[in-house]
């Protein structure tokens, strides 16, 4: 912008009425004021939850902390209450075997919708049923498999049945995100290939999959990202422990369980455990976003 | 022009009555009132008489980044008439006549830099408000693009919003507009009728009323009939011919009938430079560059 | 008159042999029939709840547990209705502080933020959604309410004459920290979908209104508000539907108040935070009462859940025009996938 000196025009000039009143700019600097400070607060509170996870929680961590179990002796002040291996071994036990469960299955849906479904009736009641399975709220998942596998079957709490209530609130997260990196996937693509001679299944195992595949892995990371972190499922279905167990027929701790029956403790050393299991559960969590960002800047549909 | 006591406008200073009494402000030199301002509504507010500036570009250079897409164009154009720009695609025709009305500046990482004077205005002054000129240099796009959301009614009444003309003046300035635009006998009825729901020639002229209605006083067509059927061009093309008497016209083209039927002037545009400029008559038939006889023989472009 | 016939060669080599033709038909039938079960697997699911609910519905009818306002326990008396306004207050709450906040996020990136900025901006709103619910819950029960207290206190007794706000005792867990903490957990939803609408607004718009003298504020006002209403409305009803269902964060910082007496700073109750509470120890007819309340839960839910696709479909089938970024699998839209639903 040529700068020709900042004098002011010294004649009237043919613009001067379309001069913007005060007005207008009080309105339009208020209104530009209010939605930076909309912002500002929007990161108040991760600013403030991260700095007291720091805070409060690596207070907690300790090399104890990580590789003992807890010892479920919060009566007397002083006594060790253990740290969260058994936690951190339970959740990552049931979100194992969970994603093996709707990973496969997830993808499988959405192959299915992608390639074979696409706009038939059929497909789109698929399409609406998994968009309502997306909003059941997470206990409801936990109370399904309450009724179907502990008061169906007479039986009690265990690890995979844990991992079913988290296979069933990571299946529509799966499906609908591989869905939406399916479509992307070029027609041509696949008609090229279809001229080829090739057969369906192998144009999808060998050309579809593989485009698809960074933002299909992105999709699964973050999915397991939000199993993880997740509670209410498991309340009524892992139960809670304080032993590890590689035995995922029985009742199995996890992470978010342990922070939850931790924070209503009275003992102060207890609570200081929640914290540290809660920086060890965000940290986890934010790992793995941290991978799916990375594997997302590698994917080939761009 | 003679200076009078009226306070000169400083970017961000305040005017305390421009906004008022700009209504009732007659322009320095002004031989008519502008009648769309004081005259109820009435069949010959179609035909304002108004004089219209003359705008200048002195050494306009124009960047998206550091490539030069603009380099070094003077060019006039003359009061009250159609100046039309031609020239093969991608020649920067578009980009110049966005920094008229320093619309190119929006573009992230784009500048200009020379003058743009509207009589002895330099509108690239630091002193002059852009806002201000985006006002008095109305801009009709190629594609027609009415407001989605807002009623035939709405969208031309959107500029005039904008500075709190209260409603009792907005019906008036509304139904003046249309009818300059040529549009009023055939919207009359459906005001509050979606905008998007008239045809692609009407939503052009739309849009021309949109402009209008800010009373600018300079108006760029950036290739405004190209979208559209040439019976709806026709009538733009007609528009034009009423609207010179109030604005000074600014077209770009790429169609060189349409050059030699609506524009006093044309200049011709190549790889950002301007080549040749005149009498539209005279760039047709006896261009005197040889690449303008060219273009305008098909040669390319 | 006859075409010319085509020389009739082996046709037999042009077929696949069964052997090759079934992965195929094994993908394609395999695939069906699992979709076909996850069909199934929603039926069940919902018929099972039912099933189990039923018994509370027989005793106080389903009218009269929705909407009877006495959860009694003890009693064996179970009416919903405080549980379900407390549901509803929290979620209105949580819309209130929310929405606003979140339409704020995304024009400031879409519209107003140095290009340099929006990236990291955007992050940083989307790691607000990678915190899990339970940290809410501890951060907002051991900082956000204890902290919020004295602030909540003076507005009671300075608004003491509004009734519901003020004129009351205030618990440190109480309706207004559970709205707030699920205000900041619907944000980066909202968000997200409002800056998906708002990049969709045609540039043509924007430098129509830029054109006619428009200050940045304005612009916004005349382009891009308008064209976005329809696509934020159904983003809030998304977040709506996320806070309804929302249990532990909410279950840690409100209480446990089923009744109806109380204030905006008093402890109160929400659907899900009952079943969370009382479902280990309940039997018999409470804990049917609790699958009833998972069912109403459940239910408001999906309605909202559906209505709110209802509205994005209209706001995008609307709009015909291509992204302005090109349409590209990043992260934002998987993450938006992944972060929708309780």
């Amino acid at each position: 912008m040529s700068a020709q000196g900042a004098t002011p025009p010294a004649t009237p000039n043919r613009i001067e009425r379309f001069a913007v009143s005060p007005r207008r700019r009080r309105s339009d600097k208020l209104a530009r004021s209010l939605v930076l400070a909309g912002t500002v607060i929007a990161l108040i509170p991760l600013v403030l939850v991260i700095y007291y996870l720091l805070h409060e929680g690596l207070k907690a961590w300790s090399p104890h902390f990580f590789t003992t179990d807890p010892t479920g002796n919060t009566f007397f002040k002083n006594s060790d209450i253990g740290g969260i291996r058994s936690a951190m071994l339970g959740t990552i036990e049931m979100v194992a075997l969970a994603s093996a469960i709707a990973v496969p299955v997830g993808i499988g849906v959405a192959v299915w919708l992608v390639e074979y479904g696409k706009q038939h009736w059929f497909a789109q009641l698929v399409r609406f049923f998994v968009d309502v399975l997306t909003g059941v709220p997470s206990i409801v998942f936990g109370l399904f498999i309450y009724i179907v596998l502990i008061i169906g079957t007479g039986s009690t709490f265990a690890g995979y049945k844990g991992s079913l209530a988290l296979a069933l609130l990571m299946l529509p997260v799966v499906t609908r995100s591989a869905e939406v990196v399916l479509l992307l996937v070029p027609g041509a693509l696949r008609e090229s290939a279809l001229a080829l001679g090739a057969a369906r299944w192998k144009v999808i195992f060998r050309i579809v999959l593989p485009t698809a595949l960074s933002g299909m892995i992105t999709g699964v990371l973050l999915a397991i990202a939000r199993a993880a972190g997740e509670t209410a499922p498991l309340l009524f279905t892992a139960g809670a422990t304080n032993k590890t167990s590689s035995n995922l027929g029985e009742f199995m701790n996890s992470l978010p369980v342990q922070i939850y029956n931790d924070v209503i403790s009275p003992t102060q050393s207890v609570v200081n455990r929640a914290w540290g299991a809660a920086l060890t559960l965000v940290v986890l969590i934010l790992i793995l976003n941290l991978v799916a960002r990375l594997v997302s800047r590698r994917s080939r549909l761009a | 022009m003679t200076p009078d006591a009226s306070p000169h406008i400083t970017a961000g200073a305040p005017a305390p009555s421009a906004e008022s009494s700009a209504e009732k402000m007659l322009q320095p030199g002004q031989p008519t009132a502008d009648p769309a301002t004081s005259a109820p509504a009435s069949s010959s507010a179609a035909n304002i008489v108004k004089r219209g500036p003359q705008v200048r570009l002195k050494q306009l250079r124009a960047f998206y980044g550091s490539a030069e897409q603009v380099k070094g164009i003077d060019l006039e154009f003359p009061a009250n008439q159609v100046t039309a720009i031609i020239g093969p695609s991608g020649c920067g025709k578009s980009t110049m006549v966005r920094c008229i009305n320093r619309m190119h500046e929006e573009i992230p990482g784009a500048r200009a830099e020379g003058k743009v004077l509207l009589d002895d205005l330099d509108l690239y002054n630091s002193s002059v408000d852009v806002i201000a000129v985006r006002r008095a240099i109305g801009m009709v796009f190629q594609k027609p693009n009415p407001f989605p959301t807002m009623s035939v009614f709405d969208n031309v009444a959107s500029g005039l919003r904008l500075t709190g003309v209260g409603r009792n003046e907005l019906r008036p300035k509304v139904e003046a507009a249309l009818r300059g635009a040529g549009l009023w006998e055939e919207v009359a009825d459906r005001l509050s009728e979606p905008g998007i729901g008239l045809s692609g020639g009407q939503q052009q002229r739309l849009c021309i009323a949109r402009s209008l209605a800010v009373d600018p006083e300079v108006l760029l067509m950036d290739e405004p009939c190209s979208a559209l059927d040439p019976i709806a061009t026709l009538k733009i093309e007609e528009l034009i011919a009423t609207l010179k008497q109030r604005v000074t016209i600014v077209i770009v083209t790429h169609n060189m009938q349409q050059a030699a039927r609506v524009a006093d002037r044309t200049a011709f545009m190549l790889s950002g430079e301007m080549v040749e400029v005149g009498p539209t008559k005279d760039i047709f038939t006896t261009p005197s560059d040889s690449r303008t006889e060219e273009y305008v023989t098909g040669k390319f472009g | 008159m006859e075409a010319a016939s085509i020389p009739s060669g082996d046709r037999s080599k042009l077929e696949r042999s069964p052997l090759a033709r079934f992965p195929d038909r094994a993908l394609r039938y395999g695939l069906t029939l699992l979709a076909a079960l996850i069909l199934a697997l929603i039926v069940y699911f919902f018929v099972r709840l039912v099933g189990e609910a039923r018994p509370a519905f027989a005793k106080e009818g389903v009218l009269g547990f929705t909407f009877t306002n006495d959860w009694d326990v003890s009693a064996e008396h179970f009416g919903a209705l405080p549980l379900v306004v407390g549901t509803l207050i929290t979620s209105a709450l949580a819309l209130l502080m929310g929405v606003p906040v979140a339409v704020a996020t995304a024009l400031y990136i879409t519209e107003l933020c140095p290009r340099r900025i929006k990236a990291p901006i955007t992050i940083l709103i989307e790691l607000l959604a990678a915190v899990p619910s339970v940290v809410y819950g501890l951060w907002g029960i051991f900082f956000l309410a204890p902290k919020l207290q004295p602030a909540e206190q003076w507005v009671a007794d300075k608004l003491s004459f509004i009734p519901f706000i003020g004129g009351g005792v205030v618990t440190i867990p109480n309706y207004f920290v559970a709205g707030l903490i699920l205000a900041i957990m619907i944000l980066p939803i909202v968000s997200a979908i409002s800056r998906e609408v708002m990049a969709t607004v045609p540039p043509d718009h924007k430098e129509a209104a830029l054109g006619l003298g428009a200050t940045r504020w304005e612009m916004i006002r005349t382009a891009v508000l308008p064209y976005c209403r329809t696509g934020i409305v159904g983003g809030s009803m998304l977040g709506l539907g996320r806070a309804i269902g929302e249990t532990i964060a909410v279950t840690l910082v409100i209480g446990d108040a089923p009744q109806l007496s109380g204030h905006l700073f008093s402890q109160g109750y929400t659907l899900a935070a009952v079943i969370a509470n009382e479902f280990g120890e309940a039997t018999g007819l409470h804990r049917s009462a609790l699958f009833a309340a998972a069912l109403v839960l459940f239910v408001l839910t999906l309605l909202v859940n559906a209505l709110a696709r209802l509205v994005v479909m209209r706001a995008n089938r609307s709009r015909t025009q291509p992204r302005q970024g090109g349409p590209k699998a990043g992260v934002a839209d998987v993450a938006e996938t992944a972060a929708m639903g309780a």
